[in-house]
């Protein structure tokens, strides 16, 4: 038995209580603007016109939500399996590694319908196994997953830049990056796919990634609720001695989900490095393996609520980006601070409101049943 | 309590409930699983809120919000589950949130002076510097008791009392609550125990479906009237009403034998010693003791979840030793069935609904399994029919596994382990079947067990009552410090002898075991 059990519905829980904490949120938000000098509205305005007013917004918008929804995708998988998997940003960083590789090595030899999907394969591989070696730890020795991915974040930072400086860095040139890849290690841009069904769409890095990213909505669904495995990973998420019971061998499932969710981790290299640049080049992830666990914090762990959740913020990082352009006085750090706020009201004390709501609601209800 | 409603979503949990306790009197609240007692209690000590009714205290009106409000009225709540810190002396506990003073030498002074004042004048002995973790089970209950009544408790609730107690100290809490009401306090007994009704209460209120359907002093009662009422049909309790059922042959085939089991927890402590036991077709084994003596451990063992370090097991033609136990996957396919003790971390996953919570241990089978995919739609009509056998309310298999009853819980999972399997199992681990369960269900699940030793099949029973083990076995074997004190055939058993083996060397079960 708890003490104070807040009994919600479904419909509060899960559309009233976030709006509500979302507002708070951008009420907060609009209190740092304005105490800056600004004025909140306008910057609400110019935000959504930057990130939904053309078509240029929109491109970038799903781009970064594209990043975002790998990212969260991966958090949540982990999630599921009781796992806090915040090495998002390693398993992403190896991921761009591994598509890079298998470009470098076949780019000249294989046509694009081969390589991308192989690109794809060792974004997933790379990021997979960069989450096996923590998870191996956790499982066998029992060393806490959130302790050794955020160590393996630095060091795949690190072994990029010292590839990127020492063997892959194209001769001949300052910027340390790789060499180009070629055309045929280049996702088609959603331009160039629109293009070819006749309708114009004005170039942007928004590529054939969110259709992946849709796809691997749609089978993280399906495998964590429809399958056999995800429902060993999420017995084990919820309750490893049941799960233990039942048959189900946890170690494996620590190593299973925390490599799915490299894999899904992964991907966000798909979108970067095959996606946009064509190249490797250092620091590509920017921060989104870290923004993947506010998105499926604030997604509650679900691709619905990730894919919401991945908009609001790509919606955040487009506009914030036009702000910053039209908007003498804002910095781009006020985006960090939006997100910080949304984060801290949507995802942290997302139940401080709970109790009003369900008070709220017996008392409307009360009077209804009783007016008759 | 006047005209008290409560519902829970689609569950009305307490409907127009009135419940008078007169002052200074020991008032017994009885019902079956999902009766609505506990929500009744939960309300009046302000974990719930009354959607409709009024609460009057001491014939004052009264608003309980939380339990802040219950304490400042004077009501005192001793739960099932110990509300103890382990660490902590027993002085400290109950100091903790209350202490008079912020210099803990100056506030332990007073409190320990208020509570020396408070066992004289009670009789409850408590050893004050110990740390709670070294306190046997019955000292940690009177410990809540103090504390309650520390804390200017008047009216005090308790929910279960006895489940965790031997006969000894049971008898020795009854003392102690007829001491607590000849000074004036006001006691509620949440019980499923009808005769311990019988022996203290003064009163009693029983409840239906979440409505009163007696409410009588106890002078106007008698057991059989409680049980109808409970129920609302006549109940058949005790092997005098069962058909004679002829006992196992003693040449009947071995299904399971354990020789000599041994094992020490991550302390050094022997959980388990030289056990062993034998199984045979069509028999039902009881295993009787205080909880805490190694009957877990037993069925961990035995089921596959613990691997002891000396011991064999043979099983299904199949021999294991500790370099290679059995493992619960293992156990599944020789057609070993375990339900376990503690339903709420072993047996279901709460967050789960129920159907996927009902194929727990066997979703790999050919049944329920396609290539990868699970068969949603075969799980939640096996389920459905599930239910429905075994009468599990509500019969909803989309509904979450921890807004059922315990009861509801308990039949669910023993009709999984009974039911889902191509034929019945072989054998059968039942740990604590009727924890928590109402009577009409308990009647149901021990003719299930019966059923299945009928059809040859063995059943092994570890429960803390006294009288269940003594309904179901036909030979009871008594664990006591991790050894089988003693084994009993079912003619030679009585409550005294079976008494005097489970409180030999321990009355009370070893440090840290539950």
């Amino acid at each position: 038995m708890s003490s104070h059990s807040i009994e919600l519905p479904r419909w509060i829980d899960l559309v009233v209580l976030p709006v509500f904490n979302l507002m708070l949120a951008l009420l907060v938000a609009g209190v740092v603007v304005w105490s800056v000098g600004l004025e909140p509205l306008q910057v609400i305005r110019l935000l959504l016109k930057g990130a939904f007013g053309s078509a240029v917004g929109w491109g970038y918008t799903l781009y970064y939500a594209t990043t975002f929804v790998f990212a969260g995708l991966a958090v949540a998988v982990a999630f599921h399996g009781g796992l806090f998997n915040i090495g998002g940003e390693g398993q992403a960083t190896m991921g761009g590694l591994g598509a890079g590789l298998v470009a470098l090595a076949l780019a000249a030899h294989w046509p694009a319908w081969a390589l991308l999907p192989a690109m794809v394969a060792g974004a997933m591989v790379f990021g997979l196994a960069w989450a096996a070696v923590p998870a191996a730890l956790q499982a066998w020795r029992g060393s806490h997953v959130v302790i050794t991915t955020i160590m393996f974040n630095f060091i795949a930072a690190a072994l990029l830049a010292w590839l990127l400086v020492n063997v892959l860095k194209a001769p001949g040139n300052m910027t340390v990056e790789s060499r180009a890849f070629g055309p045929n290690a280049l996702l088609p841009g959603m331009h160039q796919m629109l293009g070819a069904l006749g309708i114009a769409w004005p170039r942007t890095p928004l590529n054939a990634s969110v259709l992946l990213a849709a796809l691997a909505c749609v089978m993280v669904w399906l495998v964590l609720w429809r399958s056999r495995a995800g429902f060993a990973l999420r017995a084990t998420g919820f309750a490893p001695e049941a799960a233990r019971y039942g048959g189900i061998a946890p170690r494996r499932q620590v190593m299973l989900s925390m490599m799915l969710s490299g894999a899904l981790a992964g991907l966000v290299g798909v979108n970067e490095i095959a996606g946009v640049h064509n190249r490797l080049l250092p620091d590509f992830v920017a921060g989104a393996g870290f923004a993947g666990i506010a998105v499926s914090l604030i997604g509650r762990n679900h691709p619905v609520g990730i894919v919401l959740a991945s908009l609001l913020f790509g919606a955040l990082y487009q506009g914030g980006a036009e702000l910053a352009f039209e908007m003498p006085g804002f910095s781009r750090d006020m985006v960090y601070t939006l997100q910080g706020l949304i984060v801290l009201f949507a995802g942290a004390m997302a139940m401080v409101a709970a109790p009003m709501f369900a008070r709220l609601h017996a008392a409307l209800t009360r009077r209804g049943a009783a007016g008759g | 309590m006047h005209g008290i409603d409560k519902r829970f979503g689609a569950v009305q949990a307490n409907a127009a409930v009135d419940l008078t306790v007169a002052a200074g009197s020991v008032h017994g609240i009885v019902g079956e699983n999902g009766a609505g007692k506990s929500t009744l209690m939960s309300i009046l000590y302000g974990f719930y809120q009354a959607d409709a009714g009024q609460i009057e205290i001491e014939g004052r009106p009264a608003r309980i919000d939380d339990s802040h409000d219950a304490i400042a009225l004077g009501i005192g709540m001793v739960h099932q589950h110990f509300m103890l810190v382990d660490t902590l002396s027993a002085l400290d506990n109950v100091m903790l949130g209350a202490e008079p003073d912020w210099r803990l030498s100056r506030a332990r002074e007073k409190v320990r002076a208020g509570l020396q004042a408070l066992i004289d004048d009670t009789g409850l002995a408590v050893r004050l510097d110990l740390p709670v973790e070294e306190l046997p089970v019955g000292e940690r209950q009177r410990l809540e008791i103090l504390k309650a009544l520390y804390r200017g408790a008047r009216i005090l609730i308790l929910d279960e009392p006895t489940a965790v107690l031997t006969p000894q100290e049971t008898a020795t809490l009854f003392e102690t609550l007829r001491r607590l009401r000849g000074r004036g306090t006001t006691i509620l007994l949440i019980t499923h125990k009808l005769k311990e009704i019988m022996v203290l209460c003064d009163a009693v209120t029983v409840m239906r479906g979440g409505r009163v359907v007696l409410d009588t002093p106890i002078a106007q009662t008698g057991l059989d009237a409680l049980a109808q009422a409970m129920v609302g049909r006549r109940v058949k309790m005790g092997r005098e009403d069962q058909p004679h059922r002829a006992a196992a042959p003693a040449d009947a085939e071995v299904l399971l034998r354990a020789e000599g089991l041994g094992w020490r927890d991550a302390l050094g402590v022997p959980r388990l010693a030289e056990v062993s036991l034998a199984l045979r077709a069509g028999e039902i084994v009881g295993i009787a003791g205080v909880t805490g003596n190694g009957q877990s451990e037993l069925l961990d063992a035995l089921s596959g979840l613990l691997v002891p370090q000396a011991g064999t097991l043979e099983l299904g033609g199949q021999r294991f030793t500790p370099a290679h136990w059995i493992t619960p996957r293992r156990a599944r396919e020789l057609r070993l069935a375990h339900v376990p003790e503690d339903r709420h971390q072993r047996a279901l996953v709460l967050p789960f609904p129920a159907w996927e919570s009902a194929v727990l241990g066997y979703q790999d089978r050919p049944r329920y399994a396609r290539a990868g995919w699970m068969r949603g739609a075969t799980m939640r009509r096996d389920t459905a029919e599930m239910m429905e056998r075994y009468d599990v309310r509500p019969r909803n298999p989309q509904l979450r596994s921890s807004k059922f009853s315990g009861g509801n819980q308990q039949k669910l999972v023993l009709a999984r382990e009974a039911q889902l399997q191509d034929r019945p199992p072989r054998v059968l681990l039942v740990g604590q079947p009727t924890r928590g369960v109402d009577i009409g269900a308990i009647e149901f699940i021990h003719g299930r067990l019966r059923a299945l030793c009928e059809g040859g099949g063995a059943v092994l029973v570890v429960s803390s009552e006294l009288d269940e083990i003594l309904a179901l076995a036909d030979r009871v074997l008594v664990m006591n410090g991790g050894r089988i004190a003693g084994e009993l055939p079912i003619e030679r058993c009585d409550e005294a002898a079976l008494g005097r083996l489970m409180g030999d060397s321990a009355a009370e079960p070893a440090p840290a075991a539950a």
